[in-house]
């Protein structure tokens, strides 16, 4: 077990480091910098140039690399080019609002997709055959094509709000348990959008692996020694089907991050997604190797979880170094 | 359920190549009366319950400050088939354009978009199909013959990549080229970064299928023939892996509409002039304008209908 944890730790620091540099030199290698944009604004060459000396712009890509890299190492990611405020606070705080989405999207397709594939997995009939229609149709809507079609709804409704966090009229001036129902109505919309296709995936998947499931020998026993169906089912079949469910764990979670960044950008709800495009767009690159980096915490969190996932269902891998061969 | 997945992806690809003679109005014109203008049905039985020949009720401005519009019973203007190389429009001298599926909000033809900007979206996401399944082909194919430390490595650095999410690594490497560039350029690049991001599925599968035929007889037989390392591969244990790269192939093409739709949407993809299926969906950033109109999500409706048929066609094993 210590050594699973010690290798897991080495892999999740060696993950946020490589995608956090990569990300860094990118934005380096990207022609232009943060000073582009006031050209055409009134500056100067002159001016551009001092700006450029004073953010340290002017020297070389390695030397601002090695001096980002030993600050990074002790924690200080530097400050934000564009905001002027420090990276780690800025990061932290829409990285927040996007694991929000995220742990309540999964959570939602979780919760729905598992028990609807052991339904459909196991049974024939009418409402097996519709919870499957409905499932390949959801898996077709990818995330750009739910978050809009619910945008869609949502307007031409009006049941409930079509972008941001809060509402405009001061959510400062109302208690905090007002502010927070009022992010529970925002969050309704992109958490939806994230968790239809999501869910969808799962159902398929794991109504696959019961159907397998059911085929098996101990099922059968089970069934032969007058255990009750629905014991069956939700007994001896469920645990060893979830498998396949937790084996693709650790896709999930950059499925996660893929799809919330998409869903920040219609319905522009503030997170780590929208952060980073605005970060690349103004080539801010302190703020992108921020992001990334939280993006990579976020990958390392989601490995450790996929592991926890798959060794909670399958008690034969217990015991190994590693979980996955 | 198979057939049906096809036939729908062919039906698409078939409207994208038939475009020119399946749009009435060219898909660059803006009709300046028709902003946001609805979807003109064509209709079998007129306002008196009368039957004749397929036709559409021109549309008349009502109110410009409201965009509303007003159909004209009074005046039906019959469909002309197949003259001036399309299959169906309404007379020149007619006093608008007919919009089979409406207008956007510069007045131009979404129906011709449509189709149109299916071009565009199939095209880049073929040649970025084809890349990636060039280069997984190529690094599968190398880490299954190889084995040992070249195949441990390799199998790493496409594990690495499948974990990133997919989107960040595009918006990234995107954004970091030059930001305006010309259409062939962006096609080029984008097609490009695509196949960067997709290749480690193919590679994985690929690597699997080589390295189990490798241990097969006919393999074992071909090798003591005198069949050199790269005869082998390529003309023996490469062809076993055809209906996986199909499969693939399928999932890949859908996979990059899509992305290719995302990098859009954000203004990272193709610039305005030309006409895909991300573009489009840009004027559903309006979200007032678009709950008014929403025959300008026409876009979303055919990436669904195509991830349907692909869905359909090749079952998805992973999330995407």
């Amino acid at each position: 077990m210590f050594r699973y944890l010690a290798r897991r730790l080495a892999f999740s620091v060696l993950l946020v480091a490589v995608v956090s540099s990569a990300a860094m030199l990118l934005t380096f290698a990207a022609p232009g910098d943060i000073t582009s944009e006031q050209v055409g604004t009134g500056a100067t060459a002159r001016s551009i140039e001092a700006e450029r000396a004073r953010l340290g712009l002017d020297r070389p890509i390695l030397a601002q690399y090695g001096a980002w890299l030993s600050r990074a190492a002790r924690l200080d990611f530097g400050t934000s080019l564009m905001y002027g405020r420090p990276v780690a606070g800025l990061v932290a705080e829409r990285a927040a609002n996007t694991l929000l989405l995220a742990v309540a999207a999964l959570a939602l397709a979780l919760l729905a997709g598992v028990p609807l594939g052991v339904v459909s997995g196991s049974r024939h009939g009418i409402v097996p055959g519709a919870i499957r229609s409905a499932s390949i149709a959801a898996v077709s809507m990818p995330t750009l094509v739910s978050s809009l079609v619910l945008v869609l709804v949502a307007a031409r409704t009006g049941w409930l709000p079509t972008g941001g966090m809060t509402s405009a009229d001061a959510a400062a001036a109302r208690g905090w348990l007002e502010s927070a129902a009022d992010i529970a109505r925002h969050m309704i919309l992109p958490t939806l959008a994230i968790a239809l296709p999501l869910g969808a995936t799962i159902e398929r998947l794991q109504s696959q692996a019961t159907a397998e499931t059911m085929e098996e020998r101990f099922v059968a026993a089970a069934a032969a020694r007058g255990v009750p169906p629905g014991r069956v089912l939700w007994r001896h079949v469920l645990k060893p089907s979830l498998r396949s469910v937790a084996a693709v764990f650790g896709l999930v979670f950059g499925n996660l991050l893929s799809g919330s960044f998409v869903v920040e950008i219609v319905t522009s709800w503030p997170g780590l997604g929208r952060l980073m495009f605005d970060a690349l767009r103004s080539r801010d690159m302190y703020l992108v190797a921020g992001c990334a980096a939280a993006a990579g915490v976020f990958l390392a969190i989601g490995a450790l979880a996929s592991d926890a996932a798959l060794l909670a269902v399958d008690p034969r891998l217990r015991g190994r170094d590693e979980v996955r061969g | 359920m198979r057939r049906a997945g096809v036939a729908l992806v062919a039906c698409i690809a078939l409207l994208a190549v038939l475009a020119p003679a399946l749009s009435p109005n060219p898909p660059d014109v803006r009709f300046p009366d028709r902003a946001y203008a609805p979807p003109m049905p064509v209709r079998v039985v007129d306002a008196g319950g009368r039957w004749r020949a397929p036709f559409v009720y021109p549309l008349r401005l009502a109110d410009r400050l409201e965009r509303r519009y007003e159909e004209d019973r009074a005046n039906p203007v019959p469909l002309v088939w197949f003259s001036r190389g399309v299959v169906a429009q309404v007379h020149e001298r007619q006093p608008g354009p007919w919009l089979p599926m409406g207008a956007d909000g510069s007045g131009r033809d979404v129906f011709a978009r449509l189709v149109y900007g299916a071009r565009l979206s199939l095209a880049v996401a073929l040649l970025a199909t084809l890349g990636a399944l060039f280069i997984g082909t190529l690094v599968g194919g190398a880490a299954g013959a190889a084995g040992g430390v070249a195949d441990d490595a390799l199998m790493r650095l496409s594990d690495f990549v499948i974990v990133l999410p997919a989107m960040y690594v595009v918006l990234a490497l995107r954004a970091a080229l030059p930001l305006v560039l010309a259409p062939a350029e962006v096609f080029a690049l984008v097609a490009g970064i695509l196949a960067l991001v997709g290749w480690p599925i193919v590679a994985r599968g690929v690597r699997a299928i080589v390295a189990s035929e490798r241990e097969r007889d006919y393999a074992q037989a071909a090798l003591a023939l005198g069949a050199g390392r790269a005869r082998l591969l390529w003309r023996h244990l490469l062809p076993a892996a055809r209906g996986f790269l199909a499969a693939q192939a399928a999932l890949l093409v859908a996979a990059f509409i899509l992305a290719e739709a995302t990098l859009s949407y954000v203004g990272l993809g193709f610039p305005e002039p030309s006409v895909s299926w991300g573009v489009m969906l840009q004027e559903a950033a309006n979200v007032s304008a678009m709950a008014d109109a929403p025959w300008t999500l026409a876009p979303a409706a055919g990436i669904f209908l195509l991830v349907l048929g692909v869905n359909l066609a090749a079952p998805p094993s992973t999330p995407r």
